[in-house]
């Protein structure tokens, strides 16, 4: 078991030909997810890496039985894209692209929602099923199969913090990248409702930032709903108010979006928080113990 | 991206909200010849700082002549490190009530947020909860004219004040989806008489949406190395310590400032050199890094898209070309980290893979190892 993607997920890859797209089909392909088309209206009947492409992601759907997308194509043009691949039916959408109008990002998660389509992202690294599959830009030698659900707002402190757990001997069950914008799809409580439900998932590890709510509201829903173990390390602590680290949604206003209040919601609620990344493998054991 | 308020102000006459008469002015005889328009008046700095009431950026005037005295006492100001170049010279109201109303970004139900209040002219956060009105709009379907009713009617407005309301709240969300806004605000909703007039407004336009929107004017925030920084397309932030920050990914570098502090040192900029660079954006990266004079320069990489050797190559190329004048520490892993640590160990660079051990090295290398 796994969560979102697993095996079975037949992935095309929307803008398969862009420099970004082929060379992550190429890392999915060695990855051992199953990648059975790639979308470009004007190149269609060519390859790239031996996978075909098709000028529309319903052809994917028709023809390869594509039941999951992944997005490469430039931010101004990511929801048209999006919203042919939600209207073609398929079950999962993760979006890659940062910088993609927050406008847009909602007009899309409308859609999403009344689809019944699972959205990843945008501005994710995506997700990965160890072992299983893999719809994401993140390195393919870190994770390693095994009982540690993982979720994240950032990419690479994520790959650490996975990597950290894989050298500790602990591995995951799925990893997902939630994003790092304002307006995202799966966000913490989803992800926990997923994790919970998952009989191979054992333990749960958050990777939350400063800025907005989420993490807070991830507390108050691992208070009233969750049951196993759950370990988070929060980036952010040594930043300055009124300023946006990077990422959209990383910017604490006014009194708002804390690490000390992230902290203190969070240790209200039973989850054992990491004051550094490393830290985070040590805490797991602890709780697997 | 913030707009001047007179911009602001303007783009929401334009879609029909009822506002001050204003005139904008770059001269005390533009602002005089506004002031004989308008009648008695505030003349107000057009500058992008909060404070600029207590600053001394607003005046009132109530004659001509008086506008075109204070306008020269404004015009070449200088607030909090902006001069004034520009003033807005706007009509004094006669203001019975104050009410609130803003059009924001729900990121937790994904969609559109209209905040409310009968309880308006102050910051909104400072409201208690229970004088507040909050209503989603679905994107789809858009505001439709039933929202306006409503929300009126939460505020405890009737008759004609709220059909002006619900009017000045439709308009709002036009120009909310026009100008792809993260946050449209009026505050205060005036009313004067038996009219409602938007006497401060605010409408912010969302970066990542510039694009389509050639016709507004580029106001950059921040400091010049962060203004230069950002212009190559990295996320950058000035902070105040002493030792230089790269890292890639958000994340990673948000993580990498609090570890370096953990042991006690000071991060001078917050660096995402973001994933995939390449070796010459890199290199310029790192010569930014060295005009903030640091004392020692952190360098965090964990290599995923960003290939490690390209990283090292970026190092060297810096090194041998400018040369780097102050202690460098690397930390490195991840794609190809093996060919980076090679490159850098044959420039005399030696490359941790511990984050912690990293961290530790730079403090040590800045302040002196018997602190």
């Amino acid at each position: 078991m796994a969560v979102i993607i697993d095996k079975d997920t037949r992935v095309v890859v929307q803008g398969i030909t862009g420099n970004q797209g082929s060379f992550h089909t190429a890392q999915m392909l060695a990855y051992g997810t199953q990648v059975v088309a790639g979308v470009n209206f004007d190149k269609a009947g060519q390859q790239v890496h031996g996978v075909p492409v098709v000028a529309t992601v319903h052809e994917a759907v028709e023809r390869y039985g594509a039941n999951a997308s992944i997005v490469f194509v430039p931010a101004r043009f990511a929801k048209d894209a999006a919203l042919e691949a939600i209207d073609a039916g398929v079950e999962v959408l993760v979006l890659i692209p940062e910088h993609i109008p927050t406008q847009d990002a909602m007009e899309i998660h409308a859609a999403a929602r009344k689809a019944g389509v699972r959205v990843i992202g945008p501005n994710t690294f995506g997700i990965i099923s160890p072992g299983k599959c893999k719809m994401g830009i993140m390195p393919n030698h870190i994770y390693t199969p095994g009982p540690v659900g993982v979720v994240a707002r950032s990419g690479t402190l994520s790959y650490e913090i996975a990597y950290t757990l894989t050298r500790a001997g602990f591995g995951q069950s799925t990893v997902i990248g939630m994003g790092g914008d304002r307006v995202i799809g799966v966000n913490f409580i989803e992800a926990l409702e997923l994790f919970e439900q998952d009989p191979e998932t054992k333990v749960i590890v958050m990777v939350g930032e400063i800025g907005g709510i989420q993490e807070e509201l991830a507390a108050e829903y691992i208070k009233a709903h969750v049951t196993k173990p759950v370990v988070a390390f929060l980036a952010g602590r040594s930043a300055p108010p009124g300023k946006r680290m990077g990422h959209a949604g990383a910017i604490i206003e006014g009194n708002r979006g804390t690490y000390q209040s992230k902290v203190q919601a969070l240790e209200a609620a039973g989850v054992a928080v990491a004051s550094l990344p490393w830290e985070v493998a040590d805490l797991v054991r602890q709780k697997l113990g | 991206m913030k707009l001047y308020e007179y911009l602001a102000k303007s783009l929401l006459a334009e879609v029909g909200i009822p506002t001050p008469q204003g005139r904008l002015a770059t001269t005390p005889e533009e602002a005089e010849a506004a002031a004989r328009e308008i009648g008695p008046c505030a003349v107000k700095a057009q500058v992008l700082v909060g404070g600029r009431g207590k600053a001394g950026g607003i005046k009132l005037a109530n004659t001509p002549e008086e506008a075109r005295q204070r306008a020269a006492e404004i015009l070449g100001m200088n607030l909090k490190g902006y001069i004034v170049e520009k003033v807005w010279v706007e009509q004094q109201l006669k203001i019975d009530r104050e009410l609130y109303v803003s059009i924001t970004v729900d990121g937790q139900a994904r969609q559109p947020l209209v905040i409310a209040s009968a309880h308006g002219g102050v910051n909104i956060e400072e409201v208690p909860e229970e004088y507040i009105v909050k209503k989603n709009i679905d994107i789809t379907t858009g505001l439709l004219p039933f929202h306006g009713r409503e929300i009126a009617r939460r505020l405890g407005l009737s008759g004609d004040l709220a059909k002006q309301f619900a009017d000045i709240l439709a308009k709002m969300y036009t120009a909310f989806r026009k100008y792809d806004a993260e946050l449209v605000e009026i505050n205060p909703l005036a009313v004067v008489g038996d009219r409602l007039i938007a006497a401060d407004s605010r409408l912010n336009v969302e970066d990542d949406a510039l694009f389509r929107h050639p016709e507004l004017p580029r106001v950059e925030e921040g400091t010049e190395l962060e203004r230069k920084v950002r212009a190559t397309g990295l996320a950058f932030v000035q902070l105040d310590g002493d030792i230089a920050v790269m890292a890639n990914g958000a994340g990673m570098a948000m993580g990498t400032l609090d570890v370096l502090s953990l042991y006690g040192g000071r991060p001078a900029n917050f660096l995402d050199a973001g994933g995939g660079a390449s070796v010459e954006p890199m290199a310029q990266a790192i010569r930014f890094l060295l005009e903030t004079k640091p004392k020692a320069i952190l360098i965090n990489i964990f290599g995923g898209i960003t290939r490690c050797d390209d990283v090292a190559r970026a190092i060297v190329t810096v090194k041998e070309t400018e040369g780097i004048p102050v202690p460098l520490v690397v930390r490195l892993v991840g794609t190809n980290d093996e060919e980076g640590r090679r490159i850098l160990a044959e420039a005399g660079i030696h490359a941790y893979t511990d984050m912690g051990e990293a961290a530790k090295a730079v403090v040590a290398a800045a302040y002196g190892e018997g602190r």
